[in-house]
């Protein structure tokens, strides 16, 4: 078990746990609403180009969302 | 007379929702700000082919009835009938992203759970079938309960169809609908899925080019050149290309004040008309091309998708200052002109975000201070070469610019610690497809720019002229008195002297900084005037301007008139669009105060600094 963020591009992962505490109730709602939560399967597609490579775009589904590191590593995946 | 009927489109963002809206309604819509809220709302009329009329809004798009932002509260009240003046829309037509049904039905289930008379519209089935999906609205109507129609908004395919079926919503058996009202989001959204699974006959291998595009636009080495190419192409064309037309709108504009003073009799009157309207509107107008062309850029962006690209690629940098990418675009957009840089601050969620956005945009170097930067460079800077290809004079320019950068991050910095203090913002932002740009959606999307900003011209920039002309003009000098002097601008300005006299200015400029509030570079045409020079226009006044301020103003007095413009506090203008911007008075009056104080420091320290070295 690792956290999102560690993950390099092109990585596939199950999400297993979202710390939600840890994160802005708004900014909660809006990764439940695109269908971040537990038990959705992610693929890591890019990530950002300048320092810490922030930010990681996932591919979820059929959609691809943007969001900041802080958001990936509240996530506990498992690898696939 | 019955109400009109009243319907909404509603859905998740990047479902296509405006083109569909664009479809049905065509130019014939209203844009306006819901009240109290500075989320847009548009709506428009159509008629349903049994000839009855309705009036259809464009809600904004939300993922869920539990509001995450601004813009999803505003839909969420609508919805549910909640907003003060708003009637709850009668009929909701759903738009849902057909490739995408898995997460659109996540939000369409919720809405039709409501259990009003409702249409799905199943859209971009084009796309869809270009990834290799096929899908079977009969069945997805069976296991929604409610009508859905294909649709292809950007093709005008199924609008006839949605039409129709909008027209005997109001008959439809509620009965029929089989969905439960109390689900979890989990629940909905494994339901979500199963029912997507449903509607798929086929799904074959994906020809996911826009997957591959991304690859490129996204890459870690490639993405952010490319951007940056893209931006220097939309600087160029903004300042280059718009240069015929505002030629062409500064003649029609002389030719328009030639008329009237070969038609009126000289006096008052006249001037009021030609002074005061015509070239205090004149010289606003005038940026029209520019915005215009500003804005085809920033639309196209935005369709074709690659806007949510900038800013992914943008985000780590503006996040390094408290923003995020979302405010990467705004702030481009007032290098052009701080009023469509704030209009375009209302696709950032985060109201903090938007506020600190709105605060700093003004810093960005509009294109208004560049008649005045040239004219003080050509007078004061010698056109020297302090290295292979480089010019002093460019240099300087150079420098104007990298000042108001900087200074727009040092204030956004200290604005996130103290007025717009709060959670550091997040970047969740999906990604949407690559599209072609649909012309009929740019020229609507332009037009209405347009629109906005020529009716502020027309407004409050009349107004604004008006008055500033008023002020100058009276009280009128006497024999031997100089208008400059004795008018009611004139003694303010002596007033004011005294004010920017330790910052090394004068009585002119206190002067034009009094016009300069209507815009930025009538500065230059004030100067002109107060100096006594005749000269037909601005290029011409700044010509014969030059020489005669090399002469009159020391070189610490020019250095510190440029670093006052840096932070140029005075654009009524972007006062008034920053009043409408956040609904009141508070935030701009701040903004002004705080515009004014730096500008006021950092002229000063630029004037001693000056003084100091001997100039």
């Amino acid at each position: 078990m690792t956290t999102l963020d560690t993950l390099p591009p092109l990585s596939r992962a199950e999400i297993r746990d979202v710390d939600w505490a840890s994160l802005a109730p708004d900014e909660g709602k809006r990764l439940r609403a695109l269908g971040l939560d537990a038990g959705a399967r992610v693929a890591v597609a890019h990530r950002g180009v300048f320092m810490g490579k922030d930010p990681i775009a996932l591919i979820i589904g059929r959609t691809t969302v943007a969001v900041r590191r802080a958001h990936a590593r509240a996530m506990t995946v498992e690898v696939l | 007379m019955s109400r009109l009927r009243t319907a909404a489109l509603v859905g998740n963002p990047n479902s296509g929702k405006s083109a569909l809206f664009n479809a049905l309604t065509g130019a014939r819509q209203k844009i306006a700000n819901y009240p109290g809220v500075t989320v847009e709302r548009k709506s428009g009329r159509m008629l349903l082919p049994s000839g009855e009329p309705v009036e259809l809004v464009d809600l904004p798009g939300s993922y869920a009835l539990d509001a995450a932002s601004p813009d999803e509260e505003v839909t969420r009240r609508v919805v549910m009938g909640d907003f003060p003046g708003e009637t709850a829309p009668e009929t909701l037509v759903i738009v849902v992203d057909a490739a995408n049904l898995e997460q659109h039905l996540v939000f369409a289930q919720e809405l039709i759970a409501l259990g009003r008379p409702t249409v799905v519209a199943l859209n971009m089935v084009d796309m869809a079938e270009r990834d290799g999906l096929a899908l079977d609205a009969d069945a997805l109507a069976a296991a929604l309960g409610v009508p859905v129609v294909p649709t292809v908004a950007v093709r005008r395919r199924g609008i006839e169809a949605l039409g129709e079926a909008m027209d005997v919503a109001e008959q439809q058996d509620l009965s029929q609908r089989h969905l439960v009202r109390d689900l979890t989001l989990p629940e909905r959204r494994l339901a979500a899925r199963n029912i997507a699974k449903g509607a798929i006959l086929a799904e074959t291998a994906q020809r996911r080019w826009h997957a591959h595009l991304d690859k490129v636009l996204l890459h870690p080495w490639l993405g952010p050149p490319i951007l940056f190419a893209l931006l220097f192409v939309i600087f160029q064309a903004v300042f280059a290309w718009a240069t015929p037309f505002a030629d062409a709108i500064e003649a029609a504009i002389a030719a328009l004040i030639a008329l009237v003073e070969g038609t009126l009799p000289a006096g008052i009157v006249r001037d009021f008309v030609t002074q005061g309207v015509l070239t205090g509107v004149g010289s606003v107008v005038v940026f029209l091309p520019q915005i215009v062309i500003l804005f085809a850029f920033i639309l196209a962006m935005e369709q074709t998708g690659y806007m949510a690209r900038a800013a992914f690629i943008m985000d780590r940098l503006m996040a390094s200052v408290g923003l995020s990418g979302r405010s990467f675009i705004p702030l481009l957009s007032s290098f052009a002109c701080a009023i469509p840089g704030i209009m375009a601050t209302r696709a950032i969620a985060d109201p903090k975000d938007r506020l600190t956005t709105i605060l700093i945009a003004p810093l960005m170097t509009c294109s208004a201070r560049l008649p005045v930067y040239a004219v003080i460079i050509g007078a004061f800077i010698p056109a020297t070469t302090v290295g292979p290809g480089v010019g002093l004079q460019g240099l300087v320019l150079f420098a104007l610019y990298f000042a108001g950068i900087v200074g727009a991050v040092l204030a956004a910095l200290v604005l996130r610690r103290t007025a717009t203090k709060g959670a550091a913002s997040g970047f969740i932002m999906e990604l949407p497809r690559y599209q072609m740009p649909l012309l009929r959606d740019l020229a609507i999307g332009l037009w209405q720019r347009a629109w906005v900003f020529l009716r502020r011209a027309g407004t409050i920039i009349f107004t604004v002229t008006v008055v500033l002309w008023v002020l100058l003009s009276f009280p009128q000098a006497g024999p031997g008195e100089r208008q400059s002097e004795v008018s009611v601008a004139g003694r303010i300005a002596s007033g004011l002297e005294v004010v920017v006299e330790p910052i090394g200015f004068n009585h002119e400029i206190a002067l034009s900084l009094i016009p300069a509030m209507a815009a930025r570079e009538v500065a230059v045409s004030a100067l002109a005037t107060t100096y006594a020079v005749d000269a037909a226009d601005e290029d011409e006044a700044a010509a014969a301007l030059g020489p005669r301020l090399a002469g009159d103003w020391s070189l610490a007095t020019a250095l510190a008139f440029l670093a006052w413009f840096v932070f140029a506090p005075q654009c009524l203008s972007t006062i008034a669009v920053a009043r409408r911007e956040t609904n009141g008075w508070k935030w701009p009056l701040f903004m002004v105060a705080y515009l004014f104080a730096l500008a006021y420091i950092f002229a000063g320290i630029t004037y001693w600094s000056a003084v100091a070295l001997g100039f």
